[in-house]
């Protein structure tokens, strides 16, 4: 299986603003992946690039391997749904979702089979005779959804699928979305800013930033082996460490000049002394703050002038604010300007600790 | 005179809360002063014609108003209308197609320039066709050596009217394609539709109240012009004059009763007009209900 879609350096400015800078990557067929970065980073310009809405300044597109730069949007075979759904407001469920097939002057016959097909699909049986103004939000998503889909595109790009979605609807659909787009089999791209959406729905993800790609790969390598500063401290919740030196356990490691550290909750280990599993790696901190996160709690912890944070169980005992408590600090991201590097603490598995 | 200025009215706008609105009397006294405004300004003048164009006898009226020359007159302002309105139809949906979707040097003077007509008297309108296309003007003499009669005919009147006109349009669609966006428009592109696809199953559907608004303000004004008209159609009885002429001459010449009957025909088409414009106000109010619900509706 060959690259499905490949963009080739990429640039794109409006005005002096860079909403793509010099990007490349491939995608290989039937994957579904997930644009990721903060707004205003360039995610939905190289959607819409890709869907031929918007002209890059240089660099080449190529959808199977074909360049595709001139070749206007209604011909690129793609199915675009737009953020705010762009529904047409005039026409009911069916001929909304019947548009493209209308366009193509379909036979009507074949037009409904492939319009009832969809709206099995997507749920909707029932509702096709209703107006874009009639459904709520999760039900005008899945006929943007059916519609993108009807024409059979071979691509399928969702810019910001579910940001208009309240959060119960926003899982379900999420779940759903990606099941229905594994039944199918198409490749598609999805832009997001919620990186718990990518890193549940997506495949694979492309980290975007100030208009550069900054990272692609699984949610798993994006999460644990994070190549930029960028991602390092974009993914997961971080705490930045001025001075990781100061940290117990990675005082002789060798760290470049101008590192900083990037912990987060989940490397950090914090407890009384009698629960820590490797007391002579822990330091003393103190509990600033308790936080109650709904499935666990999050300690705020000082240590030292620093502010970590730490995950706690709820069927563990309960620590109050202002007491003092083991901190064991697992492993650390090293980032530099251009790199990430992950540090474990060598106190951890040091062969021999040393107790006296 | 009237700019393309539109009320959409609600009844949720016009149903104030407690909290924000004014004392009884306050609320009683604004209302009744309108009422009292509106009374002598528009009303009493209503009335004012009718009890004049029935004063002597409705066997008067009706003569009057199958006048031959006034039969003539009423032919040629809805000719005008029918010449001038379509004209500025297509002027106005081109020009808002323009200002909204596309970005282009001089968009602002376009702007500035289509609203042009309503910011010069109408008596200035006519004369500037007086000057490209009278005797003394700048086309004058070609026309004349080529037998083509432009003012004080018809083609004469048409372009004062459609010049006159011609903003209704467009200012009735611009903002309203500006608040629209292109989004629906992109949609459609990415689904197979070109151009004219894109206008006639996208675009126009969007805005056909709007537009229907538009143009019934185009065409009450272009039946009801008076000033610049007056100038280029020198008055030829049975030839050119328009309704509006027509009810000046009769006036001139102490027809009272004729005068305010063919006037009467005038209030008959304007308030047609009105009749139309109601139905499309509330049509397009309902569409607006409609568009409220989506953010309830879950």
């Amino acid at each position: 299986m060959g690259l499905h879609l490949e963009l080739r350096n990429v640039s794109k400015a409006y005005g002096g603003h860079l909403a793509a800078s010099d990007v490349s990557f491939g995608i290989e067929r039937g994957k579904l992946i997930g644009l990721l970065g903060p707004s205003g980073g360039g995610k939905s310009t190289l959607l819409r690039i890709l869907a031929g809405l918007e002209t890059p300044d240089t660099g080449d597109i190529l959808i199977n391997g074909k360049r595709v730069n001139d070749v206007a949007p209604q011909e690129r075979g793609i199915g675009f749904v737009f953020q705010n759904y762009a529904l047409f407001k005039h026409m009911n469920v069916f001929d909304n979702i019947a548009f493209g097939l209308t366009i193509r002057k379909a036979k009507k016959a074949e037009i409904a089979e492939r319009v009832n097909e969809l709206l099995d699909l997507t749920g909707l049986r029932g509702f096709e005779k209703r107006y874009p103004h009639q459904l709520s939000g999760g039900q005008r998503q899945r006929v943007a959804f059916a519609r993108a889909l009807a024409p059979r595109p071979e691509l399928l790009l969702l810019d910001e699928p579910f940001a208009a979605i309240d959060a119960k609807v926003r899982k379900e659909l999420r779940t759903w979305l990606k099941q229905l787009i594994e039944t199918i089999g198409i490749t598609s791209i999805f832009v997001t800013h919620d990186q718990d959406e990518a890193v549940e729905v997506a495949d694979e993800m492309l980290i975007v930033q100030q208009g550069r790609l900054e990272q692609q790969g699984t949610p798993v390598d994006v999460y644990t082996a994070p190549k930029t500063a960028f991602v390092a401290g974009f993914i997961g919740q971080s705490q930045i460490i001025a001075q990781p030196r100061e940290l117990v356990g990675f005082g002789d490691i060798a760290l470049p000049e101008t590192g900083r550290a990037i912990i987060r909750p989940e490397f950090v280990e914090a407890g009384r002394p009698h629960e820590m599993t490797t007391p002579s790696a822990s330091a003393k901190g103190t509990v600033r703050r308790v936080f109650f996160r709904g499935a666990h709690l999050e300690l705020e912890i000082d240590l030292g002038g620093n502010r970590l944070a730490a995950h706690r169980s709820l069927d563990q005992e309960p620590i109050q604010p202002g007491e003092e408590v083991s901190v064991l600090i697992h492993r650390i991201y090293v980032v530099t300007d251009h790199n990430a590097v992950m540090v474990e603490n060598p106190l951890k598995v040091d062969p021999l600790p040393v107790h006296i | 005179m009237a700019g393309a200025v539109t009320a959409h009215l609600s009844d949720s706008a016009s149903v104030r809360p407690k909290h924000v609105t004014e004392k009884p009397i306050v609320r009683w006294l604004l209302t009744g002063i309108a009422l009292l405004f509106l009374g002598f300004v528009v009303l009493l003048p209503l009335v004012a014609v009718f009890v004049e164009a029935f004063q002597q006898g409705v066997n008067l009226y009706w003569a009057s108003i199958t006048d031959p020359d006034a039969v003539a007159a009423l032919k040629l302002t809805l000719i005008t209308a029918l010449i001038s309105v379509p004209l500025n139809t297509v002027f106005g949906i081109a020009a808002a197609w323009a200002i909204t979707k596309f970005r282009f040097r001089g968009k602002n003077f376009l702007i500035t320039l289509i609203d042009l007509p309503f910011s010069i008297s109408p008596v200035i309108s006519g004369l500037i066709f007086v000057l490209l296309f009278g005797a003394q003007g700048w086309f004058g003499p070609w026309l004349d050596s080529h037998d083509i009669q432009i003012l004080f005919a018809l083609p004469g009147i048409v372009l004062a009217t459609t010049f006159v006109t011609f903003p209704f349009v467009a200012r009735e669609l611009i903002p309203l394609m500006q608040a629209q966006g292109v989004q629906e428009e992109e949609a459609a592109a990415s689904l197979g539709a070109k151009g004219w696809q894109i206008f006639f199953r996208v675009t126009l559907p969007n805005i056909k109240w709007g537009l229907l608004y538009g143009i019934i303000l185009c065409n009450a004004r272009a039946m009801g012009e008076f000033g610049a008209v007056s100038v280029v159609s020198g008055h030829i009885r049975g030839e050119t004059n328009t309704l509006p002429l027509h009810v000046e001459i009769l006036y001139n010449e102490y027809q009272f009763s004729a005068s305010f009957a063919v006037a009467s025909l005038l209030v008959f088409l304007a308030l047609i007009t009105l009749g139309v414009k109601s139905f499309v106000e509330w049509k397009s109010a309902q569409r607006a209900k409609g568009g409220e619900a989506n953010g309830t509706a879950s």
